[in-house]
């Protein structure tokens, strides 16, 4: 009954991806003008394949909802690029990139696209170091590189803590090339809100213009999303306050299946939340546990301030559970043991819900001067922040959502389940299994978007060069743009009293409580029932002002908070349907005896890929299997 | 913390703007200064009046969607931060606070604190980029590069592009923002073929959309979140001097 294949190709793991392009299908230069393809989003993946396919001689439309392309969230990631150079020669290899991915991922990913992706990771530094990226240098001019959470070799490349930044600019300025070559055309403060198929193939999308409200239609020969995560459902995340995940929503109800929805990686050290007027968390660098100890007091509701508090009434709770790796355990691991100590009653701060991370010891012996070379801008956002000087006293922190590995079902050509949609970067659920290492979310959104869709894509669109230029007068654009018009008129007309953000806020609540950091059958049935009931007082007492034809933020962000919760919902099956705890997603009823999550390979070797049948249908669950060949399954240990 | 906020409303580009005064008693300390206005909003909505727009998305200082001008300063009165790090920490209780958008022709308002700064990226596309196609480039170490000419660019790059210098400039000048660009490729070897066209053609697309001509005044370096050098300037005169001469 299942309608999965993921079309690897046959042969060996190394061989793929070749084998692959030599046999692609491939399309004339003098037909690919007269193809038509659109992307939405403009981040790495986004503008990366809108100006690859701009380069190709495709006519692209790219969208996003900023102000302009350069804004999307990739330029928010601070750590760095993971490329296999090996330029330390410390024994990095493919294989070696691809292993640890696997294993970071706690293999719940598929080996032939991780493989791919860790093989097109060093085309995507020569691209961007020709483009003008400024990589940090070492004194004799080469590209330097640092280490990660992880792995055992410095495969990171990285421009101070501004890498995402520097990467995205890169791309933008790709972006631009084309725009001015006329191969793309940009159009941006506009918001997708529904997907368009005609004769069982992607034909287009209806935008909203987010400054004169008009509704409109774009139509192409394929649509490619590259949308981002949706890890805002938490409300507090460290993602940017308008990411969303409507425009894969609205896909995903077209009939593309949605892949491991419950698998959402909790980044350990963001500062906490501070009042209850918050919009974000910010995130402190993971590089900080390279110097800062984890600590909370030995004893419960402690009310000293930090420095008051002897050595010995401190419990190192990290170096304690994990004496092998100490505060350097992956993110996942890491969140989870702060999260127990403050369930615990030993959080401090003022809402007990953060831990120390401590820089006295390393000050101490490395000096100050050593410390802020190292740290210093990510020192002086905690003190902008929060007011606490971090060279004094200890920073508060505490786990924050952050990237979502779940996302769009793709198969080996990144296309999703309907022919003709393709899904690139964080809105896929491809490569990152259950877990994602860091710096490799820019390497796989670039290698997605620059390398790999280029390829698939066109492969795709050789069987399309007949059709000529897709009108918008067709009846099935018609339907969606009614239906989507439709949709509005009723967000605005409930005339309640509650706002938008009041109820993303309680949604976000809900799923951090019960399908966050730890989950359990009684919680996830009961976020279901409070999801169903706060979902009903959302449709009956939301307050939208103002009108349908203009500015109107409030519109914008009810509609992404109505679709929330219905992703919510599905995370929250997914969540439940999963009884083994893996990577990100930790079920309390599997554990081991010491607390650690306790994998079920036996009946979850599989991507849990969910169909949507209807309002209010129960969804139909299809299972890719994962086969491993080329990697032993093992445990993931460290302690 | 109790507030006069004094903010600028404008329904949309065709229509005329005025400062609308509202008391509002509901800021804390530790705010930014965006969730201040996310709090003033919310109190608007309930009231049924249209809440105020403005730009934002990171929240975290990088993406350079926000930007206001507070109390006579673009991004308020903090030091090398932008709006959204701005704490309300910096404000007393009592204080009177005037919120405007960037003014500057180039940059017309579209509604309330909402910019269109579409100028910046006409500018860009004007040749805000290293010709090279996907897939021709060579080892990353096939070209080394000093490292203090690669730091250096890197400071020029760091640019988020909010536009707080043209907001800042008397004379609505985008000289800094230009120069940045410039200055990033002008230090890289990769960036040394085009160079001569591209600050010909970034400084001529400037001059069309209606920025104003720099007089070295300095407020843009004063106010750049991102500290960003005036010797930028300096670098774009001498590229485009040398291009004018040496064609």
């Amino acid at each position: 009954m299942t309608k999965l294949d993921a079309k690897i190709p046959e042969g060996p793991l190394a061989e793929k991806w070749a084998k692959y392009k030599a046999s692609a299908k491939l399309v004339n230069p003098a037909n690919k003008k007269k193809l038509d393809v659109i992307v939405v989003g403009t981040g790495l993946a986004g503008a990366g394949a809108a100006s690859s396919l701009g380069e190709l001689g495709y006519q692209v439309k790219n969208f996003c909802y900023q102000d302009t392309p350069r804004r999307a969230h990739s330029v928010a990631a601070q750590g760095g690029i993971n490329a296999t150079k090996n330029y330390k020669n410390d024994g990095d290899s493919i294989y070696r990139l691809f292993y640890d991915m696997i294993k970071g991922g706690d293999y719940r990913s598929r080996e032939a696209n991780v493989y791919r992706a860790a093989e097109v990771s060093n085309d995507v530094i020569d691209h961007f170091t020709a483009m003008g990226v400024p990589f940090a240098r070492d004194y004799g001019g080469n590209l330097d590189n640092r280490s990660f959470g992880g792995v055992q070799v410095s495969r990171t490349f990285y421009a101070k803590g501004q890498t995402g930044q520097q990467c995205l600019l890169g791309t933008y300025s790709s972006l631009n090339r084309q725009i001015s070559q006329g191969t793309v055309t940009m159009y941006p403060r506009r918001e997708m809100l529904e997907l368009v198929i005609i004769d069982g193939k992607t034909r287009g999308i209806i935008t909203r213009n987010l400054i004169t409200g008009e509704i409109e239609r774009h139509s192409a020969h394929a649509v490619v999303l590259a949308t981002g995560g949706y890890g805002t459902i938490y409300y507090l995340s460290t993602l940017a306050v308008n990411s969303n995940p409507s425009a894969a929503w609205k896909a995903h109800k077209k009939g593309a299946f949605f892949a491991n929805p419950s698998f959402i990686q909790i980044h350990p050290t963001s500062i906490p939340q501070l009042n209850e007027y918050q919009s974000k968390l910010t995130l402190m660098s993971e590089s900080l546990r390279n110097d800062g100890r984890i600590w909370v007091p030995k004893k419960k509701d402690d009310k000293r301030v930090a420095n008051e508090i002897p050595e010995d009434e401190r419990d190192y709770y990290l170096e304690r559970r994990y004496p092998a790796f100490g505060n350097l355990v992956p993110r996942d691991v890491a969140s989870r043991a702060a999260k127990e100590r403050c369930d615990a009653g030993y959080g401090v701060g003022k809402t007990g819900l953060a831990v120390y991370l401590d820089f006295r010891d390393a000050i101490n012996k490395q000096g100050e001067k050593a410390i802020e070379a190292k740290y210093g801008n990510l020192f002086e956002l905690c003190r902008i922040i929060t007011g606490i000087n971090p060279y004094k006293d200890p920073m508060h922190i505490y786990p924050a959502g952050h990237y979502t590995m779940g996302g769009l079902w793709v198969d080996y050509n990144l296309m999703t389940t309907i022919p003709g949609l393709f899904s690139i970067g964080e809105s896929n659920f491809s490569d990152h299994g259950a877990n994602r290492l860091g710096a490799s979310s820019l390497m796989q959104a670039s290698g997605d978007g620059y390398f790999i869709l280029p390829y698939t894509i066109s492969n795709y669109l050789a069987d399309d060069i007949k059709t000529p230029g897709i009108s918008t007068d067709n009846q099935e654009f018609e339907d969606a743009e009614k239906s989507v018009k439709e949709r509005l008129e009723k967000l605005v007309s409930i005339n309640g009293t509650q706002t938008a953000t009041s109820f993303h806020k309680r949604l976000g609540e809900i799923m951090w409580n019960y399908c966050g950091m730890s989950r359990n059958e009684e919680g996830l049935k009961k976020a279901k029932q409070m999801l169903k009931e706060l979902k009903e007082e959302f449709w009956t007492d939301l307050i939208i002002p103002g009108d349908l034809n203009s500015v109107n933020q409030e519109l914008e962000k009810a509609g992404r908070v109505a679709d929330y919760f219905e992703v919510a919902d599905l995370m929250v099956d997914d969540a439940l349907n999963r009884t083994e705890s893996c990577g990100a997603h930790y079920r309390e009823e599997s554990q081991t005896p010491e607390g650690e999550a306790l994998r079920d390979d036996k009946n979850f070797s599989y991507v849990a890929a969910w169909e949507y049948t209807g309002e209010s249908k129960p969804y139909i669950l299809h299972k890719e299997e994962l086969k491993f060949v080329d990697v032993e399954v093992k445990e993931r240990s460290y302690k | 913390m109790k507030l006069t906020l004094k903010i600028w409303r404008q329904k949309n580009a065709d229509a005329k703007g005025k400062f609308v005064t509202y008391d509002f008693d509901g800021a804390s300390p530790d705010m930014s200064f965006l969730e201040m206005l996310d709090a003033l909003n919310t109190k608007l909505i309930k009231a049924r009046i249209d809440p105020v727009a403005f730009d934002h998305d990171c929240r975290e200082g990088i993406c350079g969607a926000c930007g206001m001008y507070i109390n006579g300063h673009p991004h308020g009165p903090g030091k090398a931060i932008t709006t959204c790090h701005l704490s309300m920490r910096e404000f007393k209780d009592g204080d009177t606070i005037y919120v405007e958008p960037w003014r500057a022709k180039a940059f017309p308002v579209v509604k309330d604190l909402i910019v269109d700064r579409t100028a910046f990226d006409k500018i860009q596309i004007a040749g805000g980029f290293i010709s090279t196609n996907v897939g021709s480039a060579p080892d990353s170490h096939a070209l080394p590069v000093e490292k203090s000419k690669a730091d250096e660019a890197f400071n020029s790059a760091v640019c988020i592009g909010c536009g707080a210098c043209v907001a800042a400039c008397k004379n609505a000048s985008a000289m800094l923002f230009v120069s940045a660009k410039i200055a990033q490729f002008a230090l890289l070897p990769q960036g040394r073929i085009e160079a001569k066209e591209r600050v010909q053609a970034m400084v001529k697309k400037m001059d069309e959309l209606g920025f104003g001509n720099c007089s070295n005044t300095g407020a843009c370096e004063a106010e750049c979140p991102k500290e960003i050098s005036l010797v930028n300037i300096a670098r774009l005169n001498r590229e485009f001097y040398c291009a004018k001469v040496s064609p």
